[in-house]
């Protein structure tokens, strides 16, 4: 049912559009929101309430309350009296069990008084705590607003977008569209947001609308949320022009269906020509429930009696209803029947912008609100949200301590009473900032845009003190509702290749991410990989290790103070390999460090700690001032490792270096040609067995990787990857950084205390190594071998007879070469021994375990140095 | 990633044998004041430069930045710490 066309109303009464309503078709016209178009369809009851179920209806109808949050198309919380009409469209009500109108929930409205409490989740529903599963799960149920689609994926495109403006105007009140043409005048490049879609163009300004700005951060920088893209605006001045927002007055029924804001009724008559009632009462705290009246009365609708508190002293106001629904109210005793009330409790700057960048805000004895002062430099304030033009309110009028007929709700997101907040007062939460916390007033989706005044009032009078020395709780970011789509952004994983990475593709390699590093899980056959290494040849590219050189007279002396070992006595040429410490003492990297010659040197990190090596060489040497130039060539070289028993016959082919063991022994360095690519040859052990790590610029990764494989078929060669790697090392007992040990352990404790000289110098670490070599390991990381074949999960408990977890397993693999499933994991020292037994929790079962302390294959290392 | 990385307030390195407290504080403990303080910046994505600011962690202002004079290596460190002979400042 409409009215006749009215001056300015939104509707295109020619263009009909339909959507669907719990199944119904509902017919609407274009310029309609969901929600307007329900209301002349005769709905009324909008949603249910967060805690006790009661019906609710349109109360502000300008998308700040949250009695009209519905699902439209799957997208819970959508507040449908703002939302535009779309054509097809499906709404559905929530927070409901059965319909809007029989919300089987709703017992918690008659009955749940006692049993939910303010801050019931405290403190009852904890006994018996057998109990708790039981609550839980009926709560996890009933809990929250809208329901998510579990297994929804990313839906729709969101983007972020950079932007700049000298000036930003947010919110297209008069004054803001007024400030925004007086600043473009001025020459400066404008930008307005607001955030409604129907904003007309303004000259001289950029208009982004639906454009909801967030918060203000420093430097200027203002998200603005425009449905899909995260528009980040860093402004030279800010312009705040949000206006306020109308307050609701606290009694008894204040939430029944059918009591409205003025700017409710206003949009419901000039917007959309409805007639939102039959008989109505209008409560005013200021002039806007006069306006109202007025244009009710010309709307048709009987005007049974305007109150206005600033006049009149009235001592009470209930509301009452039948199934939620207004029916009459009771002004001192006297009963008005009625199915419209408008209330007004006067208007509250919408300050939060203002105070996030900086304002203060100070309650105003005048007009009974908060109003910001100290506006930040940068930022401007127009219009009604500096408190300008807000007809004084009677505070005191407003609240009269409601006298127990029916719950007066204080806060309708959170279902918050003015006895909730009483109770919490006397339970000593005194602070407003407490009780905030404790009741949640404030905490709801209208993020205290209809609650944080009337709360204060209720605490005022309960404390019998004034407003202004409650004060406000802290304003936050985000100013108003946004999704996790924009706040996500685009879908962005950067991904570094190896310039190798074309050639593992190309051999049917499962790539897996290290860091962001991609690398080879494998080419398709663990253990037949693992084996090929062990009998033949292998080769892996090992182009993800970082790589730097540190060049300079006091390169030496720098690399001393770094690692626990020493680099002084080194010869050029030869390698070693280091553990990195913080001067907490913990592990933080490890690799091997080459001595190029006097004054130079080649240092390897692992794959993913190689950004944050640079960084720490480069902080300390900010310090220390040394003469040693760090150069990351991270990037710059690729890396293949080539291994087995028959590296030395592939390297004999692709080199005319001698490579016999005399001339290139174990932990030897040099340059060479390998197929004629300049390169550095470092001999080491790194997966066990005989090998060879070939460093050279990174442009011909695929032509040294090619040239390997071809050279090395006749020998068996095979590609290998990262899982066969971690089999191989493992077998060797050399421990991964990161996997094996965490921001905990240090190398006493990693059982390589061969690695610490503190007998040298001072070094980055010496002092928290010395201490800990004293107070002895608190738990050791040893290897082990289970004595089934099963392979426990890394994390695994180590438990001892007594069945309490002392422990933990790091990494366990089945070793195709030893025929066992191997591992390693911290244990207590007291059975850090050799052949020790402990058991590993595997699916809930002990499986029996024995400590092992030297490598499981080639102990001696005979291997690695033939 | 952020262009500048902030690795939080100067903090100075106990002189060789500390005592387990004095390494403790250093190693775990910050000032945390709310007022000025020093801290160590690192210009990541630009100049790889390690750099101290003056900032008021109150009002987010950079009083001052600079680049640390190298401290000497025997004697008297540079920037208020005096007490690190061999290893200054961190």
């Amino acid at each position: 049912m409409r009215l006749p066309p009215q001056p300015g109303e939104r509707l295109d009464r020619a263009q009909e559009v339909t959507f669907m309503f719990c199944g119904k078709p509902v017919r609407a016209f274009q310029g309609d929101t969901f929600g307007s178009a329900l209301f002349a369809g005769g709905q009324r009851i909008f949603s249910r309430s967060f805690k006790y179920h009661r019906p609710r209806g349109l109360l502000c109808c300008s998308g700040a309350c949250p009695n009209c949050m519905m699902t439209v198309d799957g997208i819970p919380n959508v507040r449908v009296c703002a939302e535009p009409v779309r054509d097809g469209a499906n709404v559905q009500p929530q927070n409901v069990w059965g319909s809007l109108d029989r919300d089987l929930l709703a017992v918690t409205d008659k009955f749940g008084g006692p049993f939910t409490p303010v801050g019931f989740y405290y403190r009852t529903m904890i006994r018996p705590r057998r109990a708790w599963p039981l609550y839980e799960k009926f709560l996890r149920n009933v809990a929250g607003l809208g329901r998510i689609d579990k297994h929804g994926a990313r839906r729709g495109r969101y983007d972020v977008e950079h932007r700049r403006a000298e000036a930003l105007v947010v919110g297209a009140s008069e004054a803001g569209i007024a400030r925004a043409k007086e600043l473009a005048g001025q020459g400066r490049q404008v930008v307005l947001v607001d955030e409604n879609s129907d904003v007309a163009p303004v000259e001289g300004a950029d208009v982004v609308a639906p454009g909801r700005a967030l918060g203000i951060w420093e430097g200027g920088l203002v998200p603005v949320d425009g449905g899909n893209v995260l528009y980040r605006y860093r402004a030279e001045t800010i312009v705040v022009a949000t206006g306020s927002v109308e307050q609701p007055l606290a009694f008894p029924g204040n939430d029944l269906v059918g009591i409205m804001l003025p700017e409710s009724v206003r949009r419901l008559v000039e917007d959309w020509a409805i007639r939102p009632g039959k008989r109505a009462v209008v409560i005013t705290a200021d002039e806007t429930g006069r306006e109202s009246a007025q244009l009710l009365r010309k709307a048709g609708v009987e005007i049974c009696g305007v109150y206005d508190l600033r006049r009149e002293r009235i001592r009470e106001i209930v509301a009452k209803g039948r199934k939620g629904i207004l029916r009459s109210v009771e002004i001192d005793g006297r009963r008005v029947a009625c199915d419209l009330l408008v209330m007004s409790g006067g208007r509250q700057p919408a300050y939060s912008l203002l105070a996030q960048a900086g304002a203060r805000v100070e309650y105003d004895d005048s007009t009974g609100v908060f109003v910001p002062t100290e506006i930040p430099d940068g930022i401007e304030a127009v219009g009604s949200v500096t408190g300008e033009g807000i007809g004084a309110a009677i505070p005191a009028a407003t609240y009269n301590g409601a006298s127990g007929q029916g719950k007066c709700f204080v806060c309708v997101c959170e279902d918050v009473t003015d006895k909730d907040l009483k109770r919490a007062i006397s339970e000593g939460f005194d602070s407003i900032e407490l009780a905030k916390r404790y009741t949640t007033v404030t905490m709801g989706p209208c993020q205290g845009r209809l609650c944080h005044l009337p709360s204060i009032r209720v605490y005022a009078r309960e404390n019998e003190s004034d407003a202004s020395s409650i004060g406000t709780t802290t304003a936050r970011p985000p100013w108003g509702p946004v999704t996790l789509g924009v706040l996500a952004g685009r879908p962005h994983e950067p991904a570094q290749r190896t310039s190798i990475h074309h050639r593992h593709k190309e051999l049917g390699a499962r790539m897996m991410w290290t860091g962001t590093w991609r690398r080879p899980y494998s080419y398709g056959d663990i253990e037949g990989e693992v084996q090929s290494v062990h009998g033949a040849v292998g080769v892996i590219d090992v182009s993800t290790l970082g790589k730097l050189l540190i060049v300079g007279s006091e390169a030496a002396e720098f690399l001393e103070r770094l690692y626990p070992n020493r680099f002084g006595d080194m010869k050029t040429g030869r390698i070693r390999y280091g553990v990195l410490n913080t001067d907490a003492g913990r592990i933080m990297d490890d690799g091997t460090i080459a001595r190029l010659a006097d004054d130079s040197y080649y240092v390897t990190t692992t794959s993913t700690g190689a950004g944050a090596v640079v960084e720490w060489f480069e902080w300390w040497n900010a310090v220390w001032g040394m003469d040693a130039q760090i150069v990351d060539v991270t990037g710059a070289l690729a890396a293949v490792n080539v291994a087995g028993p028959r590296a030395r016959d592939l390297m004999q082919r692709l080199t005319d270096l001698d490579v016999s063991n005399e001339a290139l022994s174990y932990l030897d360095a040099k340059h060479a040609r390998v197929a004629g690519i300049p390169s550095l040859i470092l001999r080491i052990g790194f997966v066990g067995e005989l090998g060879y790590e070939i460093h050279f610029a990174s442009p011909y990764g695929e032509y040294l990787w090619d040239t390997i494989l071809e050279r090395g078929a006749d020998l068996g060669i095979r590609p290998f990857g990262l899982e066969p790697q971690r089999v191989l090392r493992l077998e060797k007992m050399h421990i991964l950084v990161g996997q094996d040990t965490d921001s905990e352990s240090n190398v006493i404790d990693a059982n390589m205390p061969w690695i610490v000289k503190l007998d040298k110098d001072d070094f980055v670490g010496k002092s928290a190594l010395e201490y800990a070599q004293a107070r002895g390991p608190r738990e050791l990381l040893v290897g082990f071998e289970m004595e089934n074949g099963r392979v426990p999960p890394e994390g695994g408990q180590v438990v001892l007879s007594q069945r309490r977890p002392v422990g933990r397993v790091t990494s366990a693999r089945w070793s195709p070469e030893l025929r066992k499933v191997i591992g390693m994991a911290w244990v207590p020292p007291e059975i850090a021994h050799d052949g020790a037994q402990f058991f590993v929790t595997i699916d809930g079962g002990f499986d029996k375990a024995f400590v092992r302390l030297r490598p499981f294959f080639d102990p001696d290392g005979e291997r690695l140095r033939s | 990633m952020n262009e500048f990385t902030c690795a939080g307030e100067v903090t100075v390195r106990p002189k060789r044998d500390p005592t387990l407290r004095e390494l403790t504080s250093y190693v775990y403990f910050r000032r945390n004041v709310a007022g000025v303080q020093r801290e160590w910046w690192y210009h990541r994505l630009g100049c790889e430069i390690w750099f101290q600011a003056e900032r008021d962690t109150r009002t987010n202002e950079v009083l001052r930045v600079e680049i640390p004079e190298s401290a000497p290596r025997e004697g008297i460190a540079a920037h208020e710490v005096t007490e690190t002979p061999d290893m200054p400042a961190v």
